[in-house]
């Protein structure tokens, strides 16, 4: 990856400004390396990472691993394509292993992502079985700490 | 009542308190302080590291290793000097693992000096050097550097320091407190000068790894220099093994042997678990190594440029991890100006004088911190700076 993507996955809200100094370049040229790969469709988009204890205290989160029948000619890419069109489908990956789709999904509460799981994703024709397992916690997400800030031990001046 | 101070050393009770500690428990009284006044790396030890400590827990007793160090390991430190500086150590005789680079530094002085000794300090520089000669009776003699030489050791500054008495010179590059490197073609200066006297040099290159855009040249690896050289490098910066406590002293045969029963008196042999764990450093860890360097590096850019841009004249510093901003458009003194920046802005950093005369009117910025934490800490200083101008209107 390069350093310029390394500096975004961290904090993409670092200004053109800040990201020139640190690559050794100018505000302009870090501009238009972002539009490029925009363009390129590398960067695919900006979200943000929240501390949902906060913010949506109620919400809830599940993990659903989705068994199913491969079709003729597409494989699993058909399946994929329906699951994600869902807004309440966060994430749709394909998976080796003992299931097929891993399937990120939220929802105002236990009962509605229940209700999702039942009647839309288990009724889709090809998906053989679902196991949903429920969020508890959330320790940390796109390499950032969210349930609590890390810990400096150090002290505070050292030679 | 006990008179201690008729009891006590005098030359222990002459030694001056590192100035960096008075500013610690100044710092430690306060809350919500951030601090970029750390000598130490922010990563973890590398897995490999810990995997082989936990793995040599596991497997084999914990006995003490030969006083000069187990080994496999000083194989292994003379492999990677040979590979890494082009350095030539036979591991059976010229090589002492040690307890840091600090007990490194402080065997080979020791072994060195008679009372009378002038010892040249290159400064400004880490703090032990001087209290260290001072304590077996030498003379410390402090060359200055300037931002004008890059904070580097001239020849002409080297050679008018040095008399009939003087026995060693300490040579602390790539520089803490400075970040300042020495290329081959400016130690060659220094070897020059030196051939011709029977003067010794004490190399402390703990941070060799940590270098920007040029690679580190050991004063050992020049012609006719090894015979003279006292070379100290250690496990804590380059790994991130502060913790761990482990360096190493590289010397000619005559000197190791001396060095060596000071170090088996006084310390028996450096821990055999961060031995264990050090030679998997030395195997395996050079991608881990560029990885922290590259992060360093992009750290290093940003501080020196939001520094110059605050009028804080900042030499851009090419090892280490920290910078050295001049503070003298502030008009205040190294202390006053760390002191009102802890007060008012709750940001900890060290002042330039606690590493020698010459760092008076520079702080010392580190930059092993996560890029997040020096970003805020930046928007205090600026915050701190615009303050000062607009009282000072």
């Amino acid at each position: 990856m390069n350093a310029l993507l390394h500096l975004l996955k961290q904090n993409a809200r670092l200004s053109n400004e800040t990201l020139a100094m640190m690559l050794d370049t100018t505000p302009d040229a870090v501009a238009e390396q972002i539009a490029q790969l925009e363009r390129d469709g590398v960067i695919k988009g900006y979200s943000l990472i929240l501390n949902d204890e906060i913010v949506n205290k109620d919400r809830v989160s599940a993990f659903i691993e989705l068994k199913v029948t491969p079709k003729r000619d597409c494989g699993f890419e058909d399946l994929a394509k329906t699951v994600m069109m869902y807004d309440e489908v966060e994430s749709v990956s394909l998976m080796s292993g003992a299931y097929d789709l891993a399937v990120t999904v939220t929802g105002d509460s236990l009962k509605d992502i229940a209700l999702f799981v039942a009647q839309r994703l288990s009724t889709i024709d090809g998906v053989l079985s679902t196991a949903t397992h429920f969020v508890l916690k959330r320790y940390k997400e796109m390499g950032i700490f969210v349930a609590e800030d890390a810990v400096d031990e150090r002290s505070m001046v050292s030679p | 009542m006990i008179d201690y101070d008729s009891l006590l050393s005098d030359k222990v009770r002459q030694m001056k308190p590192s100035g960096i500690r008075k500013f610690f428990d100044l710092a430690q009284t306060m809350d919500n302080v951030i601090s970029l006044g750390v000598g130490e790396p922010d990563f973890q030890t590398p897995w490999v590291v810990r995997n082989a400590a936990i793995h040599t827990l596991e497997t084999r007793r914990m006995i003490y290793s030969a006083n000069s160090g187990l080994i496999e390991l000083r194989r292994e430190i003379a492999d990677y000097l040979n590979r890494r500086y082009q350095l030539s150590y036979q591991p059976d005789s010229e090589i002492i693992v040690t307890v840091g680079g600090s007990e490194a530094i402080d065997i080979a002085i020791r072994a060195l000096i008679n009372p009378g000794d002038e010892v040249l300090i290159v400064e400004p520089c880490f703090v032990c050097y001087a209290p260290i000669v001072e304590l077996t009776g030498g003379v410390a003699v402090p060359i200055r550097t300037t931002p004008e030489d890059c904070f580097k050791l001239t020849p002409q500054a080297l050679r008018s320091h040095i008399t009939d008495k003087t026995k060693l010179l300490i040579l602390p590059y790539p520089n803490n407190p400075t970040g300042a490197v020495m290329t081959r073609e400016e130690l060659e200066g220094i070897a020059e000068v030196l051939r011709e006297t029977n003067i010794l040099i004490l190399s402390d290159e703990i941070y060799s790894e940590l270098t920007y855009g040029k690679k580190h040249c050991s004063i050992a690896a020049l012609p006719g220099m090894h015979e003279r050289t006292i070379l100290v490098n250690g496990f804590s910066k380059a790994y991130a093994m502060t913790g761990w406590r482990l360096g190493y002293l590289c010397a000619p045969a005559p000197i190791t042997k001396q060095a060596v029963k000071i170090h088996q008196y006084a310390i028996m042999c450096s821990p055999t678990l961060s031995q264990h764990a050090a030679v998997q450093a030395l195997r395996s860890c050079d991608k881990e190594v560029k990885t922290m360097v590259d992060e360093y590096n992009v750290r290093r850019r940003l501080l020196v440029e939001r520094f110059n841009r605050m009028g804080l004249t900042c030499f851009t510093p090419e090892g280490a991890f920290y910078v050295f901003p001049s503070i003298q458009s502030t008009g205040m003194t190294s202390e006053a100006f760390c002191e009102a920046l802890l007060e008012e802005e709750r940001v900890a950093v060290v002042p330039g004088n606690a590493f020698g005369e010459s760092g008076e009117g520079f702080i010392r910025v580190s930059y092993a911190y996560s890029l997040k934490h020096l970003l805020t800490a930046l928007e205090r200083i600026e915050r701190f700076i615009r303050n000062r101008k607009a009282a000072a209107k």
